[in-house]
């Protein structure tokens, strides 16, 4: 393959470059792929404009022919610009297909432009679609990779919020915490919420945690074990544990799997256990005479 | 005695302050020195601060369990007080959750339980 190889589809590019992203946009509204209903014309025409530049500076750079990697220094901009492109779109809720479609787009408008300047030269046409093919698959290909990237880095970001989330220590009263458990608990869950439990004890100086399980459906033998870990530690650090809101098929299941609650206090309910806690520090609930 | 530990007595108690850079041998003569020391002060109790403590092994979770049974022969109650949070997890991995030691989150916290003990 020659040297100049992309010479003709460069000179189509920046000789074209406006009936081009015209060509480009009015290809994607025939495929139905310009989401007008996520983007408008004129951000779907800058963001054509700024990919045909980009992929115009890629090619006079050197990009050509044989050479061709998508990952080298030439593509820089077209690299930044098609990520920025993707992320921008994905996080507008156009799928993977529809952005890959919408880059693929632009191979009819530089294709039926080859034919017609080199409807006399087969063995050149060839070789121009053929580059030229590459790069826009290339392009296609890493917009997909760019898309399921950021969606990781989403669903990264998510777990980490609900985890947050899900293991909140609450100060009920002074020296009293609770940490009401939701869901299913796994191991990895478990050693965070007795971390996150344990460092808001040295911060409280709480003497007495209430762990509810009112929101827990289900236990195994290792969830109960973390379980009287926690309550262990607890213990340690000098604080005492009250385990609350043991659904009857919890408390079966865990006679059945012959786990040994050993010194933990349990409560039933929530409510047990806040009295119990708050008579530990020194407090009474007393109801009013008049209600 | 080294100064990685310190002993003072208060109120019929001992009090041990743990400092951060505590060695295996250092920690095998408090052993000694502290099971010396309730016998001659007849001590009511003995509390020990490791809060300045930042990581444990097994040698000294071992330790901390045995000054606890040895003072509970010679008549005295023992409390770990101050633990770390992550001091607490490593021993409840081990499995060495101190059954014989009362725990408190401060030496004031200790040191109110045993009054409360005494006026009770």
């Amino acid at each position: 393959m020659s040297e100049t190889a992309t010479e003709t589809v460069l000179t189509i590019l920046q000789n074209d470059f406006e009936e081009i992203v015209a060509s480009w946009i009015s290809t994607q509204s025939d495929e139905g792929v310009q989401r007008i209903d996520l983007f408008s014309h004129k951000e779907g025409r800058e963001q054509t404009s700024g990919l045909l530049r980009a992929l115009i500076s890629g090619i006079e750079k050197g990009a050509t022919g044989d050479r061709f990697d998508l990952s080298s220094d030439a593509w820089v901009d077209l690299r930044s610009v098609l990520v920025d492109v993707t992320k921008e779109r994905s996080s507008r809720g156009v799928s993977p297909s529809d952005m890959a479609s919408f880059v693929l787009a632009l191979k009819a408008p530089v294709f039926y432009r080859l034919k017609d300047k080199l409807a006399k030269y087969p063995t050149n046409l060839v070789e121009e679609i053929w580059f030229f093919s590459r790069v826009i698959d290339a392009f296609a290909v890493y917009c997909a990779e760019v898309f399921i990237a950021e969606r990781d880095r989403i669903i990264e970001q998510q777990r980490d919020q609900m985890q947050e989330l899900s293991t909140p220590v609450v100060e009920l009263w002074d020296k009293v915490l609770t940490l009401p458990l939701i869901g299913t608990m796994d191991s990895a869950r478990a050693q965070e919420v007795m971390e996150n439990l344990l460092e808001t004890i040295l911060r409280r100086q709480a003497e007495v945690v209430i762990v509810d399980l009112t929101g827990v459906q289900t236990v195994d033998t290792q969830v109960a074990q973390h379980m009287l870990r926690m309550a262990a530690a607890v213990r340690l650090m000098g604080a005492q544990c009250i385990i609350s809101g043991i659904s009857p098929t919890i408390a079966q299941t865990m006679v059945q799997l012959g786990v040994d609650v050993g010194e933990v206090t349990t409560r039933s309910t929530i409510r047990s256990g806040l009295a119990d806690a708050l008579n530990r520090v020194g407090y009474e609930i007393t109801k009013k005479k008049d209600h | 005695m080294s100064s990685a530990s310190a002993i003072y007595f208060v109120e019929g108690v001992l009090l041990v302050a743990i400092q951060e850079d505590i060695s295996d041998t250092d920690i095998l003569d408090l052993q000694e020195a502290l099971s010396e020391r309730v016998v001659d002060e007849a001590a009511r109790a003995v509390v020990m601060d490791i809060s300045a403590l930042e990581i444990v092994d097994t040698f000294v979770g071992r330790i901390l369990a045995q000054l606890a049974s040895v003072s509970k022969l010679l008549d005295a109650q023992t409390y770990v007080v101050g633990m770390r949070p992550a001091v607490a997890m490593t021993l409840v991995e081990l499995g060495m959750d101190l059954p014989e030691s009362k725990t408190a989150l401060s030496l004031t916290h200790a040191l109110r339980d045993l009054r409360g003990e005494r006026r009770g």
